[in-house]
């Protein structure tokens, strides 16, 4: 049977968006479930090496160079990009930082180089190309179904 | 069997700890058969939250400060509202105060849910992730979804949504429950409590030979509210909410993008294991009246069984929450004046991995001057990387694919969250 395959990641964030993701599966989970295979999902399945995906769903803001390589190998690997969330869609909350003084700026500046953080916290967009946003500070459970449901029958799931 | 003694040299790596929350990695080095270094490194990026509210009002705090964790975001909104309100000496009423306890009994189901069900039963089944039960074990998915539903609609009855609830505001809820919502959360929390025996039972025989003695802190009183009363460690020391601070003291860790904290210049533990060992007599009654067996389990030096103290605290939840929402009668209330002065104040919560302290001073137009946030994970980081040290030196004789799996276990028994270590720049000023 063919499924969805999907790819759930996240960048410099609180990581509420994918515990939304996790909530909205508590009712609906036994119904979707022989429609999709999960192939990334930190907080479920142990790192492996990235694998093609169908969408891939990602909360957070790209804050340093890993996550950037990250964001791009993802974007390689997937056909659809869906960013969840404030923080992947606008930067907000995670890139308070930006808008410090300078007096708090310099007092952060070493840590930020010693852990190879980029000057400014970004949304995902401003370096990769983004199919699909989901809105919310965290997004809600249903509008994740919808977007799920959609995608299931896009790629022609169901019918397979 | 060979005779011949090896000494062990080697490096264990693991990158990207799966089945926690947040992203880390632990690196050991091994020489000569001692452990040379233990380093349980937090990749979670910094956001700052400590610095990004200064200057900013009040009123927005807790709300932002919510966003430091998806998972446990009530308790840093509570605990927020609750330092602020101290500040601005701001009497919250009965049905706050309630409301409050509800909420928290909420995300303390649906997060240590998260934890039995989804990160340790694997460990415990031997397989990779919850995805790859097969029919037999299947059951224990859904019943973990059904645990964490039911705690999800009890924060959401209260809060409007699980996760950064939008009702809470410093001083009162800008909503009351709904009685219709009221009746389906009891029926709800009533069906996931058939479900709680399983997992006790599976999380009684999950143990380890691993001891190691530690000093224990949480909030205690009469009622195991995870909210209300005084701080007390496992020797019967105690301080007040207000005071805790001045026996916290900040340990940088340079490698990793989180800090540790010592209490009186010591490690400690803090988490549903210490809430276990020093309140396990005020659970809820109909909660101790099933559990007698385990009780005698408490206290206890096995961190394995930081995950029935768990299993235990949801039994409690569903029991003290029934009870609140059959008995209480909500209504709307009057909101509290609130007088903003320059002022400094509290707020101490335990969130479902440990004791979370907030402390912010205020200026005379309402704006934050100085803030402190220190979170359950940084305060267990140090006993925890000692524990780690200690599991791998006495088990060399077993091989490296063995250790990792005992150290991942240890780790995973501590219920570590990554994206709270990680939100702390240090300040000297606690």
């Amino acid at each position: 049977m063919k499924k969805l395959k999907i790819g759930i990641f996240a960048f410099t964030s609180d990581e509420g968006c994918i515990m939304q993701i996790l909530e909205s599966l508590n009712s609906t989970f036994e119904e979707l479930k022989d429609y999709l295979d999960i192939r990334h999902f930190r907080l479920l399945i142990p790192k492996k090496e990235m694998q093609k995906m169908d969408v891939a769903f990602i909360e957070g803001a790209i804050s340093t160079k890993k996550d950037l390589e990250l964001l791009k190998k993802i974007r390689e690997n997937s056909k659809k990009i869906v960013a969840i969330g404030s923080c992947a869609i606008n930067g907000v909350p995670s890139n308070m930082r930006n808008s410090f003084d300078e007096k708090t700026k310099s007092k952060i500046k070493s840590f930020l180089e010693k852990f190879e953080h980029f000057d400014t916290v970004e949304p995902i967009e401003k370096y990769i190309e983004v199919d699909e946003k989901i809105n919310g500070c965290p997004i809600s459970e249903e509008n994740f179904i919808i977007c799920l449901k959609k995608y299931i029958d896009e790629f022609g799931v169901k019918n397979a | 069997m060979s005779l011949v003694l090896k000494m062990h040299d080697f490096d264990l790596n693991i990158k990207n700890l799966s089945k926690i929350e947040g992203h880390a990695t632990l690196k050991i080095k091994v020489r000569k058969d001692k452990v040379e270094n233990v380093k349980l490194i937090v990749e979670e990026n910094r956001r700052f939250f400590e610095e990004g509210i200064i200057g900013k009002n009040y009123q927005t705090i807790p709300q932002t400060v919510s966003r430091i964790c998806g998972t446990c975001s009530v308790a840093h909104l509570t605990c927020a509202s609750e330092a602020i309100e101290r500040a601005l000496k701001v009497d919250i009423s009965r049905q706050t105060l309630v409301m409050r306890k509800l909420s928290l009994m909420g995300m303390n189901l649906r997060d240590h849910a998260m934890h039995l069900y989804f990160f340790v039963l694997p460990d415990i089944l031997g397989k990779e992730s919850v995805l790859d039960f097969n029919k037999e074990e299947h059951h224990f998915l859904r019943e973990g979804f059904e645990m964490k539903a039911a705690g999800n609609l009890l924060t959401k009855l209260v809060g409007g949504r699980a996760i950064h609830p939008m009702f809470a505001q410093v001083g009162h809820f800008s909503k009351v429950p709904e009685s219709s919502k009221i009746k389906e959360t009891i029926e709800k929390l009533k069906k996931a409590r058939e479900k709680c025996f399983d997992i006790m039972d599976i999380m009684e025989s999950y143990e380890s030979n691993f001891r190691r003695k530690t000093n224990y802190i949480a909030i205690a009183d009469d009622n195991y509210t995870f909210l209300t009363g005084r701080i007390f460690d496992s020797k019967g020391w105690s301080v007040s909410e207000e005071n805790v601070g001045n026996y916290l003291k900040e340990i940088v860790i340079p490698y990793s993008q989180g800090i540790g904290y010592e209490l009186k210049n010591k490690e400690f533990l803090t988490g549903a294991i210490a809430r276990m060992n020093i309140n396990s007599n005020s659970l809820h009654q109909e909660t101790r009246k099933d559990i007698r067996k385990y009780l005698r389990i408490f206290p206890t030096h096995d961190i394995y069984k930081n995950n029935l103290a768990q299993a235990i605290e949801n039994l409690h939840c569903i029991d003290s929450s029934i009870e609140i929402l059959e008995s209480e009668e909500f209504k709307e209330e009057k909101k509290p004046d609130i007088k903003i002065s320059e002022s400094e104040g509290v707020g101490v919560v335990e969130a479902p991995r440990g004791l979370l302290y907030n402390r912010f001073k205020i200026d005379k137009n309402g704006r934050i001057l100085k803030s402190k946030i220190v979170t359950p994970t940084a305060q267990n980081q140090i006993r925890m990387e000692n524990d780690i040290r200690q599991l791998v030196e006495d088990n060399l004789d077993k091989s490296e694919e063995q250790i990792r799996i005992l150290v991942e276990e240890l780790i995973r028994s501590y219920d570590p969250c990554m994206t709270c270590a990680s939100r702390f720049l240090k300040l000297k000023w606690i």
